[in-house]
């Protein structure tokens, strides 16, 4: 369950949006400038809304009308960036664990050794990040963000950037993740199939605003 | 080899320069951290400010610091009180190799923070790490070569500090004599040529030495990040 109502405008952009939705797996659909990322970065904490409500899961977020503004590190949300983010300064192995013993462990506990194995990380433990190849970078990414033991996962286009073989790869790691860890996500995507195979539930942005609603598998 | 007090004055401006350095950083740090990360009323007043021992002549600060800290002056009476006095003190010459190396710290510590990606501190965040931990995990260890650098400046510049030092805490043989100060007690002594030879030695071993550990340490903290840049 999450529930966003959040606005904000700067010089050359207005956003407002607001939408709730109780699908396990949402996504927000749109060209980019839309502001869907804008949006996933105020449910994670990292950009504040000049005003609006935000709640995941029945646990108020950020409230402006109450003065509620969660720090994105008490959130306990896992966020995959779309430019991965790896700490270069730490092996893979250092980088997955970066979160595990983080004070909020707000979701169930899921295993290293599970998420190494479900992401195929096992021979790359060891290396930098630096060396790793964009798909190993992305699937080292998810897995940091999944080992935070987060309430939900925050995926902002996960699959941009990669070459076709590599594409579709981490599109399988991450259906298997869905069906065998089966976290929340939300989903920031501008590409029709990563939707389709990723969410049940679709709000479509255009322009800072909710454009339309439709279930994934009426999504063309 | 060297007299006892030619290996008095290495020790003192050793000491000296270490303490000076070990007791700045934390405030460099923090000053440095605020300095890139923080806007705030009056910053730019604050940086000039910071900046003042880089372009005052030397003796000048020296000076100033025994007008502040003098036996008569405005903090010094008070903190003669306490029963703590920095002028004619070799602790007075921490004081015045810190304040006259400050800057350089700082310059240093704040470009390197200035050099960190945030987006990586906000992955951290998102991670569920607080400031303290987002600052020794990521940013710190991102800018370790120019903390490195900011150090081993500051050492070099305590090191060889003489201005100030004079001016603030003269030159007692055993007590505040530096390095510096007794080379240049040598240079107006007649017949000082032998002794001022070997100081001179010295000098210039500490500051190549000095250089290298820098360098050995910028590439350490390069081959820890497994960057080949």
């Amino acid at each position: 369950m999450i529930e966003v109502d959040i606005a904000w405008r700067t010089r050359d952009f207005e956003l407002q949006v607001a939408f709730t939705s109780d699908a396990r797996n949402l996504a927000l659909f749109g060209p980019s400038g839309s502001g869907k990322t804008s949006v996933l970065l105020a449910v994670a904490g990292l950009r504040r809304p000049e005003r609006g409500r935000i709640a995941v899961a029945g646990q108020v977020l950020f409230d402006s009308a109450a003065r509620i503004q969660l720090p994105a590190s008490r959130r306990g949300l896992g966020v995959v960036f779309q430019d991965g983010r790896l700490f270069p300064h730490l092996r893979v192995r250092d980088n997955l664990l970066y979160g595990n013993g983080n004070a909020v462990q707000a979701g169930a506990p899921v295993a290293f050794d599970t998420a190494v194995e479900l992401l195929g990380l096992t021979d790359l433990l060891a290396r930098w990040p630096g060396s790793l190849s964009g798909g190993e970078a992305r699937r080292v990414a998810i897995g940091r963000a999944l080992l935070c033991r987060p309430r939900a996962l925050l995926l902002d286009e996960p699959l941009v950037g990669l070459h076709r073989e590599a594409r579709s790869q981490l599109l399988q790691y991450l259906r298997r993740l869905h069906g065998e860890i089966g976290l929340p996500t939300l989903l920031v995507s501008h590409q029709p199939d990563e939707v389709r195979a990723l969410a049940e539930d679709v709000v479509l942005l255009d322009d800072g605003r909710v454009a339309g609603r439709v279930r994934a598998e009426d999504f063309a | 080899m060297l007299s006892a007090a030619e290996i008095s004055a290495l020790a003192i401006s050793l000491k000296v320069a270490v303490l000076c350095v070990a007791i700045a950083l934390p405030f460099a740090l923090a000053l440095g951290l605020a300095l890139s990360r923080l806007r705030f009323p009056g910053k730019s007043v604050l940086e000039a400010l910071l900046n003042l021992p880089l372009v005052l002549p030397p003796v000048v600060t020296g000076y100033a610091l025994l007008l502040l800290l003098g036996r008569n002056g405005a903090l010094g009476a008070w903190l003669a009180g306490l029963g703590v006095q920095f002028a004619f003190h070799w602790s007075g010459a921490v004081l015045a190799a810190a304040v006259m190396s400050f800057p350089l710290l700082v310059i240093s510590i704040r470009a390197g923070f200035d050099g960190v990606d945030r987006r990586l501190e906000a992955a951290a965040e998102s991670l569920g790490a607080g400031p303290w931990r987002r600052f020794l995990s990521i940013t710190l260890p991102l800018s370790l070569r120019s903390v490195a650098a900011g150090c081993v400046l500051a050492f070099a510049r305590a090191f060889g500090e003489f201005g100030a030092t004079i001016s603030f805490v003269g030159s007692i043989p055993g007590e505040t004599r530096t390095l510096s100060i007794a080379i240049w007690e040598l240079l107006n002594q007649p017949g000082g040529e032998a002794g001022l030879g070997r100081l001179v030695w010295v000098a210039l071993a500490v500051g190549v030495a000095a250089s290298l550990g820098a360098a050995l340490l910028g590439r350490r903290a390069q081959a820890r990040s497994g960057e080949d840049d």
